[in-house]
């Protein structure tokens, strides 16, 4: 099996901040990790390779130091790992990140037939959820989103089966190989590094890819030029209406409160 | 471009039912197709799912694009996305909008992909220009803690996804007049690479937190995992989902599927019990748009007085054991029942 892992540099938006005053991301505040969804994908393609052998490769595009969630995925358990940095990547929506992303995915391709691709099921800064589809649109093989469990999967029938999750539950579903995945946190817990992987990401050296490396490529669908999408402004969120607070004794405040839902009944959705 | 006339809304059927979502876009489509002056279309996807076009007319649709199938059974993208592709080469709309559920995002992205268009991602408001004709998708970044406004000013039709329980659906009027055109897709079982084996439905759950109606969410407040339970008799008495805190997670009271706030859940119920809960910026980013926001909390200084509706000040273990008791009566009163399903 030949695994591809797509991974995205981000930066920790539990503790990012804001400014208020600007409305602007202060970057500084938060330090680069890599997207935990990614995390939970690595680990993934490890498992599956303990079960059927064979290859984990990472995929990242990214400044020159998104190296370091390559490194930081070696250490969970790839094997090596390519990022597509240049300027021409700069700016890119969803559209145009899948279509780079594939470009490489493709190069990959050509040296080792690819059997899975997993993605992570998205990217805490951007929260989209829609450049793992969008790949697998682009190289032509299905794609299966919210993955909680590889179930079963069979490299000589070349058959997966997974659980997909819904709103209510999950679905099992068989599909082809090669297929894409996005898995939620749920499909695995991510212990300690083995120590042979933290030394093997301390020496690893990923492979940098620019445009020019990814052979053909039509340039006007790659950044900020091939992304039809666009920030128009940013605002501070509607603040919900209200702040009526209602103070005393627990009784008066409850006769208070069921006297201002009662003009709300119509929320409460009773059944006679 | 120009060509591209025409508000769309996948309408997502699970069980021979639409899921609500769809006819809160129906709802917001609407006003988007009257304020553009253009129809308003339901695209309507499955097998046997006729006598469904009838209810997307009477939540505000004009025309329902309907392909019936056998291979559009259960929802599968490779299906799926073709039908549609094929029906948005065609008819070329201006607009398309679906619900932020799964398969409302997987089928977005994929159509996005082949169509060449833009596509925003879990739109929390919608509007439109409608002198330039376009959509603006407005939605949480960075955490919530700010709003973004994404345009597709050369790309048509322009897509997003929302989020259910934020737009509005119309009252339902079994008198309005609407086209039903079916659509004759070509598509074979052999030639589809995925297969749907089993639908496990898990009813442990009272409903999915993104979809609840009501929401009781307790926080550090509650004091241990014995006087969280009381979170949960609130919630079981007037049929909520239970939420908590990022706090409340980490010391075990309750799972991490559970967890509203900036690394947990974002939802819009119609109403929020924050009970216990002082309100830091991690949590209310996740549930600050929710309808009825009713807080409890002892300390009248606490910042979730700040985006609750109604704040009671005062100590949760004497006042929410009065308020179930009057919730019961309420619901004695009113027919012995509530249920949101």
């Amino acid at each position: 099996m030949h695994i591809v892992v797509c991974v995205k540099q981000v930066p920790d938006t539990k503790i990012i901040k804001i400014n208020p005053k600007t409305n602007t991301l202060d970057r500084r505040s938060a330090p680069a990790i890599l997207n935990p969804y990614d995390a939970h994908a690595v680990q993934e393609a490890a498992r599956i390779k303990s079960r059927t052998g064979g290859t984990v490769t990472v995929l990242s595009m990214g400044p020159p130091q998104a190296v370091a969630v390559i490194k930081k995925s070696v250490e969970i358990g790839a094997d090596r790992g390519y990022l597509i940095s240049d300027r021409a990547f700069a700016g890119a929506d969803t559209l145009a990140t899948s279509y780079a992303l594939s470009k490489a995915l493709e190069k990959i391709e050509q040296e080792s037939p690819v059997d899975l691709v997993i993605c992570g099921k998205h990217a805490i800064d951007g929260d989209t959820g829609q450049v793992g589809p969008g790949i697998a649109r682009r190289i032509d093989i299905p794609p299966i989103t919210n993955v909680i469990e590889v179930s079963k999967i069979n490299s000589d029938e070349k058959k997966i089966v997974v659980k997909r999750k819904q709103l209510n539950g999950y679905e099992l579903i068989e599909s082809q190989i090669p297929c894409l995945l996005t898995v939620e946190k749920e499909i695995n817990d991510i212990g300690y590094s083995p120590m042979p992987n933290m030394i093997k990401a301390a020496r690893y050296e990923p492979v940098i890819w620019s445009v020019a490396d990814l052979g053909e490529v039509d340039r006007a669908q790659l950044g900020l030029k091939g992304s039809p999408t666009i920030v128009g402004k940013m605002f501070s969120p509607p603040r919900p209406e209200g702040g009526k607070k209602i103070e005393g004794e627990p009784t008066e405040q409850i006769k208070e409160l069921m006297k201002l839902l009662e003009e709300k009944i119509d929320l409460f959705c009773f059944k006679a | 471009m120009e060509e591209n006339r025409g508000i769309w809304v996948f309408i997502e059927v699970t069980d021979g039912k639409v899921e609500g979502v769809s006819l809160e876009l129906l709802g917001a489509g609407r006003k988007l197709a009257d304020k553009l002056e253009v129809p308003l279309a339901g695209v309507l996807l499955g097998h046997d799912v006729r006598k469904i076009s009838a209810k997307v007319i009477e939540y505000g649709a004009d025309i329902v694009y309907m392909a019936d199938h056998a291979v559009l059974e259960l929802y599968r993208t490779e299906a799926f996305m073709k039908a549609v592709v094929a029906m948005a080469e065609k008819y070329k709309p201006e607009i398309f909008l679906y619900g932020a559920t799964p398969n409302g995002k997987d089928l977005a992205s994929a159509v996005a992909t082949d169509l060449s268009t833009g596509l925003t991602a879990d739109t929390t408001m919608l509007d439109v220009d409608p002198e330039k004709r376009l959509l603006e998708a407005s939605r949480p970044a960075f955490g919530g803690n700010i709003m973004a406004t994404i345009l597709c000013k050369k790309h048509r039709p322009q897509m997003a996804t929302v989020r259910p329980k934020v737009m509005k659906a119309l009252e339902p009027d079994a008198s309005r007049k609407g086209e039903v055109i079916e659509e004759e897709i070509h598509l074979e079982e052999s030639e589809m690479r995925t297969k749907v084996l089993q639908i496990v439905k898990e009813t442990t759950k009272t409903a999915n937190l993104a979809e609840a109606h009501v929401i009781v969410a307790g926080g550090k407040g509650m004091g241990d995992k014995n006087g969280f339970m009381l979170i949960h008799e609130l919630a079981k008495t007037i049929g909520a989902t239970v939420g908590g805190t990022r706090d409340v997670v980490e010391a075990g009271w309750l799972p991490h599927d559970q967890q509203i706030g900036q690394t947990g859940e974002t939802v819009t119920p119609k109403i929020y019990f924050a009970i216990g809960i002082s309100g830091a910026i991690q949590h209310v980013v996740g549930m600050k748009n929710s309808e009825l926001i009713i807080a409890i909390n002892k300390d009248p200084d606490a910042p979730i007085f700040d985006v609750a509706t109604y704040g009671l000040v005062g100590d949760a273990f004497e006042i929410v054991p009065q308020l179930i008791e009057k919730f019961k009566e309420l619901i004695k009163e009113k027919g012995g029942e509530i249920s949101y399903v």
